[in-house]
């Protein structure tokens, strides 16, 4: 299982594929939409590939609740618990 | 009174041959092949293992995480863009976007995105189909983008008629020019089918040459021992502008657009009307809207796609059309270089046909040993100059349903 950090910095990997941002950007207080420009349709490509990464199911229902990065490091710990 | 005139300020390409206009224009006139054996794993199964890809890679020049939100024919169609656009000298100029429109074309659309997502849900389910498939793949994609690129607000259009395609989306910018719609358009049309399916469907349709041993003498226009035509990618895209508005901001003029002439054969969903009937009218109306006479043409690019019957077809509708006047004229097929690009050929073809008339040169047919008895027209197999003074060029295109483009062209 990994640890928030390792979460983190996957998910920021994640991020800088989809929509460029350096990695080191992609901080837990971080807005995905207002600061790292990744669209809704973006957003989704970063959800396929985390529950990938991850081997977890993020419900399209809950993506509406990820505004953060912090808010997906905490869903993607709860889904793996 | 007489219709708006039409002018060509800018010229955008990218190719088999080279990844500019520059680059692509010195191969034709070195008469360089830019057909290769093909590389990828995938080819080894196909009957046909040859293929005109582009040179430069759009990855190159394109913005990552731009382009991983295009197809490839889109990449390759924003491309030829950003330098059409700053060949004409709009980077960073203002301009009323709701008079500036776009018609660029495409033959098969994104059929890269809609087949490697369709592999994607066979292979790993309908949740690894990407969100971006319908934006990437729909056929109107690349003008959309290209219509962001610039601040495109009046209409953005892609008319797809096969490989007449990007004749047709130059005809229509110039109709929107001419109806006042616009003071401004984009026009062109971009490919990207190099891609196991379509080469096998096109070699099952026995289109395509065979001649996988010898791939630079493949495509070999009107020359007897033809078999087929190659298959290229690219995509080529000109700034048309009224001539009053280019004549506003002092932009520089490389030829003008007279008229162009479209035409359906109504005779078969695949094969050339075996006379060119409707090839042979689509010549005529252009020479008639553009008010030419058969004896003003010094020059033809041709679709000449070295197919055994649509080669010989159209050489009777330029007779047919032209009368003795054709023998005056200098033919010339730049596929046997770069192969047929489609939904981007008539494109393409056209910016080579705008630069034979600007520089007066016309780059050769090359493959041709043999001319097929069929065929009685002045073929360029060197490089030819044209005579100066006014002068007008033709380039023809026609696709798989019968469509037929004629585009008219004269000397600024």
């Amino acid at each position: 299982m990994a640890t928030t950090e390792e979460i983190r910095t996957t998910l920021a990997s994640i991020v800088n594929d989809v929509a460029g941002i350096p990695v080191e950007d992609v901080q837990m207080d971080k807005s995905f939409t207002d600061d790292l420009d990744v669209d809704s349709l973006s957003m989704v490509e970063v959800v396929v590939e985390a529950e990938e990464k991850f081997d977890v199911k993020i419900p399209d229902d809950e993506v509406k609740n990820l505004k953060t990065v912090g808010d997906a490091v905490a869903f993607i710990e709860r889904a793996q618990a | 009174m007489s219709p708006t005139t039409v002018v060509i300020t800018g010229l955008g390409a990218t190719s088999p041959l080279g990844g500019d206009v520059a680059s692509t224009w010195d191969a034709m006139l070195a008469g360089r092949s830019g057909v290769r054996r093909l590389s990828h794993d995938w080819a080894a199964q196909l009957p046909v293992q040859i293929a005109a890809e582009v040179e430069v890679d759009p990855s190159e020049v394109l913005d990552r995480v731009k382009a991983r939100r295009l197809d490839r024919s889109a990449q390759l169609a924003m491309v030829a863009a950003m330098a059409a656009w700053a060949d004409a000298g709009l980077t960073g100029v203002e301009l009323d976007g709701e008079r500036v429109g776009v018609a660029v074309a495409s033959g098969i659309g994104g059929v890269q995105t809609l087949l490697s997502n369709y592999d994607a849900l066979i292979t790993k389910g309908p949740r690894r189909v990407s969100p971006l498939a319908i934006p990437m793949l729909m056929p109107n994609s690349p003008a959309a983008n290209i219509g962001l690129l610039v601040g495109a607000r009046a209409g953005v259009h892609t008319p797809v008629s096969a490989c007449a395609s990007g004749n047709e989306g130059i005809a229509l910018g110039v109709d929107m020019i001419r109806l006042g719609r616009v003071d401004l358009v984009v026009v062109g049309g971009t490919e990207a089918a190099v891609h196991p399916l379509p080469l096998a469907a096109f070699a099952n349709m026995m289109a395509l040459s065979k001649r996988n041993d010898d791939p630079e003498r493949a495509s070999r226009p009107w020359d007897t021992a033809r078999d087929g035509f190659v298959l290229g990618e690219g995509a080529g895209i000109l700034v048309l502008e009224s001539a009053e508005h280019a004549r506003s901001r002092g932009a520089r003029v490389y030829a003008r657009v007279a008229g162009a002439g479209i035409t359906a054969d109504s005779h078969d969903i695949a094969q050339p009307d075996p006379v060119g009937a409707g090839a042979r009218r689509a010549i005529e109306r252009a020479l008639t809207e553009a008010d030419l006479k058969p004896s003003d043409i010094g020059h033809i690019n041709a679709h000449a796609t070295s197919t055994p019957q649509g080669d010989v077809a159209e050489s009777l509708a330029i007779r047919g059309a032209l009368g003795p006047a054709a023998d005056e004229v200098v033919v010339t097929s730049t596929k046997s270089m770069t192969g047929h690009l489609l939904g981007a050929a008539g494109a393409l073809e056209s910016i080579a046909t705008v630069l034979a008339l600007h520089e007066r040169r016309v780059p050769p047919t090359i493959n041709l040993d043999s001319v097929d008895e069929g065929v009685e027209l002045d073929i360029a197999t060197s490089v030819r100059e044209l005579p100066e003074g006014d002068l007008a060029a033709l380039n023809n295109s026609f696709g798989f349903g019968g469509h037929n483009v004629a585009l008219a062209f004269t000397t600024a």
